[in-house]
């Protein structure tokens, strides 16, 4: 079947060999040499140059395989394709990754019979597909653990392949088996089609502008038409509203177009300069502009069908913030089985292009500066360069073929600087959890540890407590002392005392909310922790509790300090007495950062701090602080801070504020002016009526 | 013989010389694909196709396009694009349902089931519905296509027959058609609905992606006969507890059918079964001539099915399996949906319902048919906090978009909506995160601020200012003692006040202009507003999103109406204001009550003086079935609790109470008090009955009750009046 010529460098090493017998051999061996060379070297000079060969392959090394016309074509693109009566899960996953594995064939001359390369050139995109391919971690150079199969023939331009020909070497590919899981890449569809012309059997093809007829969900993957564009700098002052500076637009849309800008003039048309300079685009009266970049000097960008549904416009417009107003009937827009193009352009029917000035004046301000960034975003996540092109695709079949392990939409689609609200526990309901888990961090403070669990006993919806000894060194009292209670008592040891011990997600806690309470906090009555428990389950995703404090500005610092006074505001609330839901503990143990970690343990210090941060930077929600409550340490006491009096202490907990800001980035904590209190608070109404009547003050 | 050893050495060298040299000579000048030694930018770059190309004027004209394919493909391959006319949509998204059919004689009278009549209801009372044919963007016809399984009772004949007499049906343009069962055995084609529905859109359950035309057929789910046509039964998960896990991982009881399409999924499930924490149960038994097809596993998969209860297997499992019928969908997806059973879809290539615009990998986990042996060990990898958090999305979906008919046919006409060339996007951010896309309707502004739940999604804040609203119905004359001059007073010290409206809905001339306070800095309108006072109507004037809506009587410090709004800016999507009321079960009625006494806790806040988002008057007057205004109207009474019904149908949360305030009306001496409707026993009687025919049109009881009411940070504290920030509030009694 195959034919393989071999000649080039490896029959110089043989001759090479006996050279250094025979003097007369190795003159004779030069001569041979210098003949052969300058054969091979003629005949490559020789061959009629394509129309954008500008570099010539060489057979030195690399196998040469000539297609004979005879040569059975691969079968015809199956138009019935779906993930699952196409691909062959079976391949992927061996050796037990949950991964995709992709093996790119090795590049070999392919030459028609009339000696003609069926492939013209390398092009520089595919050469960064296939490189990209091979430092990815999907990576495998054994075709036999292979899940995905890269073909080696160079199709991003149809213009750029003998179709015919290539269709035939397919066939002859080792493990190609009707394109069973072959990727196929391709940017440029031959003219007025949406799918490359090749006889690609059961492979998947990755290519730019499909329409939604050849494109088979689930199977293929669309992709953009890649623009090689360089130095973007996004300008923040767009003058214009509307540009249109495509080139190859059909007249009849052009007409239109024409139309109204007369009428409009806030739709800018720039056309091909004279010298058909690609750089440049020139407006009527005669000005030049520099191209790609005057694609930033308007806030929507027109991309119109040309030959071809997609147009590297596309890109070039998002790459300039500049926002695509998209006009192409049935385009698969790139990616978009992952990309909601929703939330980055304006997809419009073509026949609706005269509404296109009146669409853009009604965009308001914000949404469209939130459209342009996501343009932006998009573009140099996805689409800034080929690698970020193959890495995006190879994401993407790896998602089909690992379902389990697929990002989710905001994954994908929403900016990480974008500060909305993902909070963890986003259930709208108020909570129905009727009861509520104590845990009390101790350390042999036991004559207190013993009053305050015999008074968290009789709190109604008090379901269990878990005492978490954190005194590594003593033991925890015979079981025999401990208070006699008819509510769940266990306690846990801890192997170092560590204050983060107190926000461990225990397995012991089995209630959706916990109550992490001081081992002194003694003076809470049943009402008021009822109470509080009863406001967490209305507010299940915040931290709800007594104890309150804020953070103000400090002008002689320049720095943000920590404040115990009694303000009219508060944006923390310390879990000295707080209720909060389970999963906080297993985000706080999980993911705040390493840095604050060890911060928090070298300072025995800011624990709950830490924990506030960790809630509202996920939340965007202030804390709850309930009942007028304040003092705590001693009822008596009149010093107002109740965890300590240590000025020392105070600082350090300002330092704790600045330094998890600059860990965090941004400073997340909120400010509310309003505390929670029972609804017939104070009113002048029987007691016994009330549900919440012994609610202390201060 | 050295001297030819060292000639022969150094003619070596020069071959070898000659050697390199030519090697590199040729390496610098050619290009090997494939090795590291390419270097990219010498290559040259595909993007000279397009270049080439650039300069060429395309040949194809927009009225041609690209989808000339259209033409040799005929329905089946519609497209928006291509089946559908825009041109009716232009104006408004309204559905119009085709009149009963006159019925033949030979044919029972309920030719149409139960279920189809359940949807032409839901649409008939909403805001889609139109009776004029000629507005309407879509059409639906009365025949039942629901079941058009040959062999159901269900199935209705003639169909074609019956298409061509529709009036407007044109080839079935601008019609939606729904679908739950098609094709019949043994083949169960599922493209086979025994008529031809030409460019009409399917809205059908089971679809394969496949078989299903993008954007343009929409999946929609299985429902059972029982479904509610509203409201909708909550979803099971009642404690959000974490870790998720549950007595059991993955959990199937269902029948198999041994034979025939679509069987060998099922009958291979024993394997998986280990009776600890994989129950896998099946049974045989179905249908009359089960016992003719049964295999050798039968008798002992029978014994095992009885041992295990279906509804509790969906409660104590974290993962149901979902696994193909005879046809792709089953009622197993939205049972496991609703108990918060994480389902793993079994059923290759189904497309699920409405995954246009739903985000499935958050709530459903794929498996696939031909890795059946594999699916334990992929389940046992999905770790914990994504369990938590995939249970709580089944629950924010099936609340949303399944749990009543109307909830289904909404969803599937806001997806055709999104379709339509219009300025408005609703993205996937929203459609998936609660409340959801149905009440993010089409408003007049496309602005970030204008959904009160996208503060949460975009990470924005309300702006500080509010527009404060009087409705005045106001008999006597206007002195600097009237009750409205003093509120307006009290309003005009507000610092966060940007503009006052009063609604002048009163036969009495307007008060000049220096009759009423002064404003200095802040515009002030009056409207006249003829006929009966329209509370929630959307006045052009309001521009900022915070409303502050008064009654003319109302007594308010400035500090509890700044107070109420820094309150607001931290809920912005809830009511909050001062007076509070109750809804109860009243077990002697059987009917709910609706009570103005002191409680512990409260459901409704009285919108005589309350604080609100802008977009709540929009979903009112535009959205709210006409029904339910009707009511109102009847009454002229009743609005502020159907605002309240509103707002908690779509935040699932309560109103919020401020303060200590309970009354908030002036007692007047001068006999207004009498008249006022607040002293009508008839009046109160009526809010019952009001709250009642509320509950029966919204399908449920939306109100959601709340125990807390908020107050300033150190109110009544035993502290220096001089720390407090908002004094006022102190001294006002209850």
């Amino acid at each position: 079947m195959k034919m393989i010529t071999r000649y080039g460098l490896n029959s110089f090493r043989k001759l090479n060999f006996k050279a250094s017998f025979h003097v007369t051999g190795a003159i004779i061996l030069l001569a041979v040499t210098v003949v052969v060379f300058l054969i091979v070297y003629e005949i490559n000079e020789l061959k009629p140059r394509r129309k954008f060969v500008s570099k010539k392959h060489r057979s030195s090394e690399m196998d040469q395989v000539i297609i004979r016309a005879n040569f059975v074509s691969s079968a015809e693109r199956n138009t019935r394709c779906s993930y699952y009566s196409c691909f062959n899960p079976y391949k992927c996953g061996r050796r037990g990754i949950s991964q995709i594995q992709v093996y790119v064939y090795p590049m070999k001359h392919f030459l028609s019979e009339s000696k003609e390369p069926i492939v013209h050139s390398l092009t520089r995109e595919f050469n960064t597909i296939l490189e990209t391919v091979k430092r990815s971690k999907f990576y495998t150079p054994s075709p036999d653990e292979a899940c995905i199969f890269i073909p080696p023939f160079d199709t991003l331009s149809q213009t750029n392949i003998l179709t015919k020909e290539v269709s035939q070497a397919l066939n002859m590919l080792p493990y190609w088996n009707n394109g069973e899981n072959h990727l196929i890449f391709n940017l440029f569809p031959p003219k007025n089609a949406a799918v490359i012309d090749l006889a690609a059997g059961n492979a998947m093809i990755a290519g730019a502008g499909f329409n939604s007829w050849t494109y088979r969900p689930s199977f293929d993957i669309s992709l953009p038409p890649y623009s090689p564009l360089k130095n973007i700098a996004v300008q923040e002052r767009r003058p214009w509203l509307i540009l249109s500076s495509q080139i190859n637009v059909h007249s009849s849309f052009m007409e239109k177009l024409r139309h109204l800008s007369r009428i409009n003039s806030e739709l800018i048309m720039l056309h091909r300069c004279s010298d058909s300079d690609l750089s440049y685009r020139c407006h009527q009266n005669g000005t030049r502009y520099k191209y790609p970049e005057v694609l930033g000097k308007s806030k929507f960008c027109l991309i119109l069908r040309g030959s071809r549904l997609s147009q590297p416009v596309l890109l070039e417009a998002m790459a300039y913030g500049c926002i695509p107003i998209v006009f192409s009937d049935t385009l698969v827009m790139p990616f978009q089985e992952v990309i909601d193009w929703n939330r980055a352009a304006f997809m419009i029917l073509e026949n609706d292009l005269n509404s296109v000035i009146q669409l853009a004046k009604f965009v308001s301000d914000s949404r469209r500066i939130e459209i342009s960034q996501q343009c932006s975003w998009l573009y140099s996540k996805y689409f800034s360069s080929m690698e970020a092109i193959t890495n995006t695709t190879l994401l993407i079949l790896n998602q089909r073929v690992f379902p389990e392990n697929a990002l989710f939409y905001e994954n994908w689609n929403v900016r990480p600087n974008f500060i909305g609200a993902r909070s963890p526990i986003f259930l709208r309901t108020k909570s129905f959890s009727t009861s509520f888990t104590a845990v009390v961090l101790t350390y042999d403070r036991v004559e207190s540890l013993f009053t305050l669990i015999q008074k968290l006993a009789v709190v109604p919806s008090l379901s269990m407590i878990l005492v978490v000894w954190n005194n590594p060194r003593k033991s925890p009292p015979d079981s025999s002392k401990w208070p006699q209670i008819n509510k769940t008592l266990k306690v846990v040891r801890s192997k170092e005392n560590k204050l983060s011990n107190r926000f461990f997600p225990y397995q012991e806690i089995e209630t959706e909310a916990v109550l992490s309470i001081d081992d002194d906090i003694s003076m809470l009555t049943e009402d008021e922790l009822d109470f509080g428990f009863e406001v967490w389950r209305e507010f299940p995703d915040r931290i709800i509790g007594f104890p309150s404090r804020t953070h103000i500005w400090d002008n002689i610092s320049l720095s943000w300090k920590y404040e115990s006074e009694w303000t009219n505001e508060i944006s923390m609330v310390l879990t000295g007495a707080a209720f909060y839901h389970k999963y906080w503990n297993y985000l706080y143990t999980t993911s705040v950062p390493e840095e604050i970690h060890q911060f928090v343990d070298s300072h025995m210090n800011c624990e709950d701090i830490a924990m506030n941060f960790l809630v509202s930077n996920i939340t965007n929600k202030a804390p709850i602080k309930v009942t007028p409550r304040k003092k705590f340490k001693c009822p008596e006491c009149t010093a107002t801070e109740m965890l300590s009096t240590d000025f020392n202490h105070m600082l350090v907990r300002s330092k704790c504020i600045n330094k998890f800001m600059e860990i965090y980035g941004r400073l997340p904590l909120r400010k509310v002016e309003f505390r929670a209190d029972p609804v017939l608070f104070k009113d002048s109404f029987p007691a016994k009526l009330k549900r919440f009547k012994n609610i202390g003050s201060l | 013989m050295q001297a030819k050893k060292r000639f022969s050495l150094i003619f070596a060298c020069l071959i070898l010389a000659i050697y390199f040299y030519l090697f590199f000579a040729i390496r610098k000048r050619d290009v090997r694909p494939g090795k590291l030694l390419v270097v990219n930018d010498e290559l040259p770059s595909y993007f000279h196709s397009w270049e080439e190309e650039i300069l060429d004027e395309p040949e194809i004209g927009p009225a041609a396009g690209l989808n000339q394919e259209k033409s040799s493909f005929f329905n089946k391959k519609c497209r928006m694009e291509t089946c559908f006319d825009f041109a009716r949509c232009r104006n408004s998204f309204k559905v119009y349902v085709y009149p009963e059919m006159d019925v033949e004689e030979n044919e029972a009278l309920s030719s149409k089931s139960v279920l189809y009549q359940k949807i032409l209801d839901v649409i008939s009372e909403s805001r889609y519905y139109t009776s004029d044919p000629t507005e309407a963007c879509l059409y639906i016809i009365a025949i039942d296509t629901l079941d058009r399984d040959t062999l159901s009772p269900d199935y209705v004949r003639n169909v074609p027959l019956k298409l061509q007499s529709l009036k407007y049906w044109n080839g079935g343009r601008n019609h939606l058609i729904f679908n739950l069962y098609s094709g019949s055995w043994p083949n169960y084609e599922e493209e086979d609905l025994g008529f031809d529905y030409g460019e009409a859109m399917l809205a059908k359950a089971s679809i394969s992606v496949s078989a299903l035309r993008p954007n343009f057929d929409i999946s929609i789910p299985l429902f059972p006969r029982s479904h509610p046509e509203k409201g909708g039964e909550p979803g099971y998960v009642k404690v959000n507890n974490f870790p998720a896990t549950k007595k059991f991982l993955l959990a199937f009881k269902g029948k198999r059918y041994v034979h025939g399409i679509g069987s060998e999924t099922r009958n291979s499930l024993y394997h998986l079964h280990n009776e600890k924490d994989i129950i896998m149960v099946t049974t045989c038994k179905h249908g009359k001539s089960w016992k003719h097809w049964k295999d050798e596993r039968c008798d002992e998969d029978n014994v095992l099915y009885e041992k295990y209860d279906y509804s509790l297997l969906l409660q104590n499992s974290s993962f149901c399996l979902v696994p193909r019928g005879r046809r792709l969908g089953s009622f197993r997806f939205l049972e496991a949906l609703q108990a918060g059973c994480i389902p793993v879809i079994l059923s290759n290539g189904w497309s699920l319902p409405f995954n246009e615009v739903i985000d499935w990998n958050k709530a459903a986990i794929w498996a696939d048919e031909r890795l059946l042996l594999q699916v334990t060990e992929m389940v046992r990898s999905i770790p914990e906090s994504k369990v938590f958090l995939l249970r709580q999305q089944t629950q924010i979906l099936w609340e949303q978009y399944f749990s009543s008919i109307e909830k289904i046919v909404f969803t599937t006409f806001e997806i055709i909506r999104q379709r339509l060339p219009n300025k408005y996007f609703r993205d996937g951010l929203l459609w998936n995160s609660s409340p959801g896309a149905l009440f993010a309707q089409i408003n007049s502004s496309d602005a970030l601020n204008s959904y009160p739940f996208n503060y949460d999604i975009f990470g924005i804040t309300p702006e500080s200012n509010f527009t404060a609203i009087i409705y005045s119905q106001m008999s006597s004359s206007l002195t600097v003692n009237s009750p409205i001059y003093r509120l307006l007073r009290s309003i005009s010290r507000s610092q966060y006040v940007s503009e006052v409206i009063v609604v002048w809905c009163n036969d009495k001339v307007i008060p000049s202009q220096i009759r009423w306070p002064s404003f200095s800095r802040i515009p002030f309108t009056v409207v006249h507003s003829s006929g009966p006072l329209q509370r929630f109507r959307l006045y052009r004037e309001i521009k900022t999103e915070a409303i502050l809506s008064l009654d003319e009587d109302v007594v308010l410090t400035t500090d509890e109406i700044d107070f109420a709004f820094q309150v607001w800016l931290a809920f912005p999507q809830r009511i909050v204001g001062y007076p509070a009321r109750s809804h109860y079960w009243d077990e002697s009625k059987n009917s709910w009550g609706y009570t103005s006494k002191w409680t512990n806790d409260y459901s409704i806040v009285l919108t005589g003086a309350a604080f609100y988002h802008k977009y709540y008057d929009y979903l009112y007057t535009e959205w709210l079935s006409p029904l339910m205004l009707k009511t109102v109207e009847q009454t002229n009474n009743c609005e502020d609790i159907l605002i309240n019904f509103l707002v908690s149908h779509i935040t699932k949360q309560s109103p919020i109470k401020v303060t200590q305030r309970k009354h908030y009306k002036e007692p007047s001496s001068s006999g207004v008090f009498s008249r006022s409707p607040w002293n009508d026993p008839d009046h109160f009687i009526q809010r019952q009955t009001c709250l009642n025919t509320f509950v029966a049109l919204f399908g449920y009881m939306p109100l959601v009750r709340s125990s807390l009411r908020l107050d300033p940070m150190l109110f009544k504290d035993s502290v220096s009046n001089l720390r407090k920030k908002y004094r006022q509030i102190e001294v006002v009694n209850s």
